[in-house]
């Protein structure tokens, strides 16, 4: 074989290797989260966001159960990493978390639709996603679309955090140090994003991502309120990561306060 | 010593698709986020106790891909050196650019989030590479130089043998690319029984990953036909060249072994070992079938110069 055409194919492939290297998908550490935010110059301006009358604001309440026995929860074994198995240790599944009488923790609740062309300042106090003793914290959260989503490695071990949206741009970042920060803002609203760590496979998390503030999380006792909704009819969507979505139409009135219950059936 | 060398090398390149199995097998692939440092860190430094979890599969396997690359850049210098037949110094570079090529797809693999289709390709060059790493080990054998003559003369040219092996050894190679589309299509148990499809010889509903899990099926099945028709040639009308009948015992047993993994793929819900051991018997399957099928071509190759003294290019 000749020299020369042996020596354009090795300069092809370093040129392949560094533009493979220059256009990486994953977000880098020492890019802010501005690289997934929309560009700033030329764009239009965002519209003025809407203001709700606080003297005509409503509030859905309630309470979501689960018919019927949820799986135990399984002591999770975190062999593959001598540090989770030691900060982690006792950690169990979180797939049904339930209460007293079967109240259901971890459901994603917030209006799905009936707010119209409104429009909500996202704030800039972050949310926090922490992990701890190998373990997401929280397991399930909301997140407004431009608000700032800081993830942080609380933990004496390497883990990456992969976040795998279908509307927003998919990203995957190192934390190999105790104490890293990791800034992002989703663009798009999605219902949906799930997390997970590739290094520690049982390490998983969902974020609902919305524009609009009206989101909860249920706690222990199965609880959540959406409050300061302007008065209308709303479709309120509850959605498990095991059981999937359920939703209700209700309608509030001026100042009026309604519950909303859902049960979710066990299914085998 | 060279032909030594390159068998080395053959087998490295074995292990090497057995680790990039167990990459793909515990969903390691993007346990380290960057490429071609890991965490930071330039990747022959990266400390061994944050091998940890996915990252002990994902950067295990880049550190043998190098020590790979590196071998086969070994063997094409060598080759380049010492050999006397241009073909085969040619093959040694073509090796070298391949297993360079595939260590950029593995990059772009993971910096793009593993696509399917580069992900697919990363898995078909693997095989490709394997292929061309077993070519020079068996070339540079001394059997080979001999062209496999024995006192009763040489080697016959049976050309319903090579067209029948090398036959059987494309479709291995095609039915390795329906698995790998099938792996990284996450189909892998779209099918969850076996050997029935949802408790039936068909599946009563189709989609996109029923239709290339049922296909890799139908593919074993093609396969296993192909190298039984490829054997039975061997053991009717070749009993007597052990240079293809060593190969021929070795297919059956092989394809035996790889159906059963199939089988114990699905059984166990795609247990990782099993599953790993899958995709590197297939490799084994089509390496075997492959020199089966250039010693059965090998009359068709012109006699050599013995190689003791280097030709130039």
């Amino acid at each position: 074989m000749s020299r020369r055409p042996f020596k354009g194919f090795l300069a092809s492939a370093l040129a392949l290797a560094v533009v493979a290297a220059a256009c990486g998908g994953g977000n880098k550490e020492e890019t802010p989260a501005s690289s997934t935010a929309p560009s700033g110059g030329g764009a239009a301006p965002a519209p003025a966001a809407s203001a709700v009358d606080p003297n005509t604001a409503a509030t859905i309440t309630g309470t979501i159960k689960l018919e019927g026995d949820a799986p135990k929860a399984e002591a999770i074994k975190m062999n593959a990493d001598p540090v989770c198995m030691r900060e982690g240790k006792g950690t169990t599944t979180e797939f049904f978390v339930t209460g007293e009488g079967g109240a259901l923790q971890n459901v994603f609740v917030y209006v799905k639709d009936g707010l119209g062309n409104r429009t909500f300042q996202a704030p800039e106090q972050a949310v926090v996603l922490d992990q701890r003793g190998c373990h997401y914290r929280p397991h399930v959260f909301g997140v407004m679309v431009g608000q700032p989503l800081e993830i942080i490695n609380s933990d004496p071990t390497l883990h990456n955090v992969h976040a795998m949206p279908k509307s927003n741009q998919e990203f995957n970042t190192g934390q190999p140090i105790q104490g890293m920060k990791f800034n992002h803002t989703f663009t798009t609203r999605e219902v949906m994003v799930p997390f997970k760590c590739d290094v520690h496979g049982w390490m998983n998390a969902y974020a609902g991502v919305l524009d609009h503030p009206f989101f909860a999380v249920t706690d222990a006792s199965g609880k959540f309120e959406l409050k300061g909704l302007p008065p209308g009819t709303y479709t309120i969507e509850a959605w498990h990561e095991k059981l999937g979505p359920m939703t209700q139409s209700v309608t509030v009135g001026e100042k009026e306060s309604k519950e909303a219950n859902f049960s979710f059936k066990m299914t085998s | 010593m060279l032909h030594l060398f390159s068998l080395l090398v053959a087998a490295s390149t074995l292990i090497l698709i057995l680790a990039g199995g167990f990459v793909t097998s515990t969903g390691s692939g993007l346990a380290v986020p960057d490429w071609p440092n890991t965490y930071g860190w330039f990747m022959f430094s990266f400390p061994l106790d944050k091998m940890v979890g996915g990252i002990y599969y994902e950067h295990g396997h880049r550190l043998i891909a190098s020590t790979v690359g590196f071998l086969i850049l070994v063997l094409a210098f060598w080759l380049w050196r010492a050999e006397p037949r241009r073909w085969v110094r040619r093959l040694g570079f073509i090796a070298l650019a391949a297993v360079i090529t595939q260590g950029i797809l593995g990059g772009i693999t993971v910096l793009w989030f593993l696509p399917d289709a580069i992900s697919i390709s990363h898995a078909g060059l693997a095989q490709i590479v394997f292929c061309l790493t077993v070519s020079i080990a068996l070339v540079t054998s001394r059997g080979w130089s001999r062209a496999y003559a024995t006192a009763a003369g040489p080697a016959p040219d049976d050309r319903t043998l090579q067209r029948v092996a090398l036959a059987t050894t494309l479709l291995i190679y095609t039915q390795i690319i329906v698995g790998a589309t099938m792996r990284h299509t996450d189909a892998g148990l779209a099918i969850p029984d076996f050997p029935w499809a949802f408790g039936r010889w068909l599946p009563p509903q189709w989609d996109a990953r029923i239709a290339i899990h049922f296909a890799h099926r139908v593919g074993a099945v093609v396969v296993a036909i192909m190298v039984l028709a490829t054997t039975l040639h061997v053991f009717a009308h070749e009993r007597s060249r052990p240079e293809l009948v060593r190969p021929a015992l070795l297919l059956l047993a092989l394809l035996t072994l790889q159906v059963t993994l199939g089988a114990y793929v699905v059984w166990s819900a795609k247990q990782f070992v099993i599953n790993s051991l899958h995709v590197a018997t297939g490799a084994s399957v089509l390496g075997t079938s492959l020199v089966l099928a250039l010693r059965a071509h090998r009359p068709r190759f012109s006699l050599e110069a013995p190689a003791s003294a280097r030709v130039a290019a």
